[in-house]
């Protein structure tokens, strides 16, 4: 069983919810990302760590900011690699990488993938590359022992969501609005028909990002039916309110991943 | 992706239907007025020694080859139901044919476009908003085309349901490629009519600028089983040694940008390079997949010319045929100049995909105070 799949497995014995944390690898500087990843996974279950492309097209201003940020810090892909190595020497919190096709193709899949499972990595999560162009690239990752986490949106046909369903390893991302990635104040109405949609179609665990930003959301996406939560932009935005300081952001950064943990906890559904 | 696949069974559906393409037709020739002339430039062929023709469609209404794709998909996105319209502009070109096409057929309609080219395309930016066109200024990445398109694809994926994104050129993923080209075959189609009924054969050479590639493939397409030499000329910039161009045919390599693969500008970590050429119309680091295919099978011959030879172009045919050419088609025009012992003699079609009224203050800029 892979890491992820354990973790899932444990919080599901203990009847919590997973909290699923998104940073992007360099942002704002490469030595200071293993910091950062230690101090959120003093409460997330998961870390998610994008490997910053110039051109990102899932995402929305908060994190396009922080791409270039990490692009401007002198971040490629052998130094997100390098980052993986050091948290896992000191951390068993699952990592899993997003990010787009072309710096992976550039380096070679296979290279790319047994690189990051040798360095400690766990899973990957492509927005840009469709499950049926995925063939390849989903069973070097199956070799090397890498999930491959896919997106499911609100838009997807149910035919489309199993197939997805099935040949997603590790949990399955749904994306929980039409857009990009980025916070938001509400919840969209979507999300909890796109949760029950994808939960009774999956034999795995499912996970429900994008505008998830308060633990009330957190909460709200658990009700529904989820197994876990992903919370990235708003990381992403205490780093950019605090990058003159680093000790005050790493405090804000784990106060804020206490108070979402907290939201997992006590679910309605296991009482 | 649901998106995609709604719009390409939709497509392949109305591409048979006999009354959109009526309506279609209609359209391109008494809004558009389609056919656009074939034109012996005599001057011009003496200058540079060969027998030259343009497709002029710089006389299509708007002013470039771009209406054709507007129309086409603006007709389409109607047909589908959709009441909004997204687009990216570079030079502003496919902005104001957007905007154009969107006017007439009562579609709401946002161009995205970066605030660099809004800066070098005043004037285009005037003509959208006076069509009722929202110009949105993108910021992010390096402020042109590519991150243009970002911003439309991230508008599109958040209003799918009510809008259709019109993307401009042969790029991005299927099915535009080839809804793009198939809208922009009607040049080609039209050329070889035209010089069958002038000279009685078909040409030996035609050559069309290159940057995503939609009026080169436009052009190129009906001559593809033909036994006609095919030329793509891309932007050269400040020459391919300097890093300051956009070619990636000539001097990219392969990889993934805007969900196709194809030739792109990056470094060897797959991070997408920021493009420079004088024609903003040419300044995008990636090439529509077609003419990676067309490369790799020796069909098409894909070279390049840099901004010097392109103002030089400019200039020689401003003068000698009272045509001011966009920047975009002088690189097509340069390449006959650069390469003249290839062409001299033969029978020579370029496809004058623009004209340089939206060019004149940058070349009045560049050449600054040179008076002949």
């Amino acid at each position: 069983m892979s890491r992820i799949a354990e973790k899932f497995e444990e919080l599901r014995r203990r009847g919590e919810g997973a909290l699923i944390a998104f940073i992007t690898a360099g942002d704002p500087a490469p030595e200071i990302t293993p910091s950062i990843v230690q101090v959120l996974a003093k409460h997330a279950d998961v870390v998610e760590l994008g490997l910053p492309f110039s051109d990102p097209i899932a995402d929305g201003p908060t994190i396009q900011e922080a791409t270039d940020r990490a692009l401007r810090a002198g971040t490629d892909t052998d130094t997100v690699l390098e980052i993986v190595k050091e948290i896992r020497e000191g951390s068993d919190v699952p990592l899993v990488i997003l990010t787009y096709f072309n710096p992976v193709l550039q380096f070679g899949i296979r290279e790319f993938l047994s690189r990051l499972a040798h360095m400690g990595g766990d899973g990957i999560i492509v927005p840009d590359l469709p499950i049926d162009e995925s063939g390849e690239f989903r069973k070097i990752a199956r070799e090397v022992g890498i999930d491959t986490i896919q997106l499911v949106a609100p838009t997807t046909p149910p035919s489309r969501v199993k197939t997805i369903c099935e040949r997603s390893s590790g949990f399955v991302y749904v994306v929980s609005l039409l857009g990009v990635t980025g916070p938001r104040e509400r919840l969209s109405e979507l999300v909890r028909p796109t949760i029950k949609k994808v939960k009774r179609l999956s034999k795995i665990p499912i996970a429900v990002g994008f505008g998830i930003s308060k633990p009330e959301h957190v909460r709200a996406v658990l009700d529904a039916g989820a197994d876990g939560a992903i919370v990235g932009s708003a990381f992403v935005k205490l780093i950019k309110e605090n990058l003159s300081d680093v000790g005050k952001m790493l405090e804000e950064l784990e106060t804020f991943s206490a108070d979402l943990k907290r939201a997992t906890k006590k679910l309605a559904k296991f009482k | 992706m649901s998106a995609l696949e709604e719009l390409e069974r939709y497509y392949l559906k109305i591409k048979k239907s006999k009354r959109f393409q009526r309506e279609l037709q209609a359209l391109l020739r008494e809004y558009g007025g389609r056919p656009t002339p074939l034109y012996h430039a005599k001057r011009l062929s003496e200058l540079i020694g060969s027998k030259l023709y343009l497709k002029r469609e710089d006389l299509l209404f708007g002013g470039a080859h771009k209406l054709n794709n507007t129309l086409g998909q603006a007709l389409l996105a109607k047909y589908m139901g959709k009441k909004r319209i997204v687009a990216e502009t570079g030079a502003g070109q496919h902005g104001v044919a957007t905007a154009t096409a969107a006017a007439m057929l009562g579609l709401e309609c946002d161009i995205y476009m970066g605030v660099t080219d809004m800066e070098r395309q005043k004037l285009n930016v005037f003509r959208m908003r006076l069509l009722g066109a929202r110009v949105i200024p993108v910021k992010s990445g390096s402020r042109t085309l590519k991150d243009a398109i970002n911003e439309a694809l991230r508008d599109w994926t958040t209003n799918v349901e009510t809008t259709h994104y019109l993307l401009g050129s042969v790029v991005g993923p299927h099915p535009y490629p080839m809804i793009v080209r198939d809208f922009q075959r009607v040049i080609g189609r039209e050329t070889k009519k035209q010089i069958l009924k002038h000279e009685g054969r078909l040409p030996d050479a035609i050559v069309a600028c290159v940057g995503g590639g939609s009026n080169a493939i436009g052009i190129f397409y009906d001559f593809l089983d033909d036994p006609v030499q095919l030329f793509g000329i891309e932007a050269g910039g400040e020459g391919l040694e300097t890093n300051m161009h956009a070619a990636p045919l000539c001097a990219g390599s392969e990889g993934v940008l805007h969900g196709s693969r194809s030739y792109v500008m990056q470094d060897r970590f797959g991070q997408i390079l920021q493009t420079h050429s004088i024609a903003a119309g040419l300044d995008y680091p990636g090439v529509g997949p077609e003419h990676a295919f067309l490369k790799l099978r020796g069909r098409v011959k894909y070279d390049y010319v840099t901004d010097g030879e392109a103002l030089e172009a400019f200039r020689i045919v401003s003068k000698t045929e009272g045509i001011i050419p966009a920047l975009e088609s002088a690189h097509a025009i340069a390449y006959l100049r650069k390469r003249a012992s290839k062409f001299r003699g033969k029978l020579v079609v370029v496809n004058l995909s623009g004209r340089g009224d939206k060019d004149v203050e940058l070349v009045a800029k560049t050449l600054g105070g040179s008076k002949d």
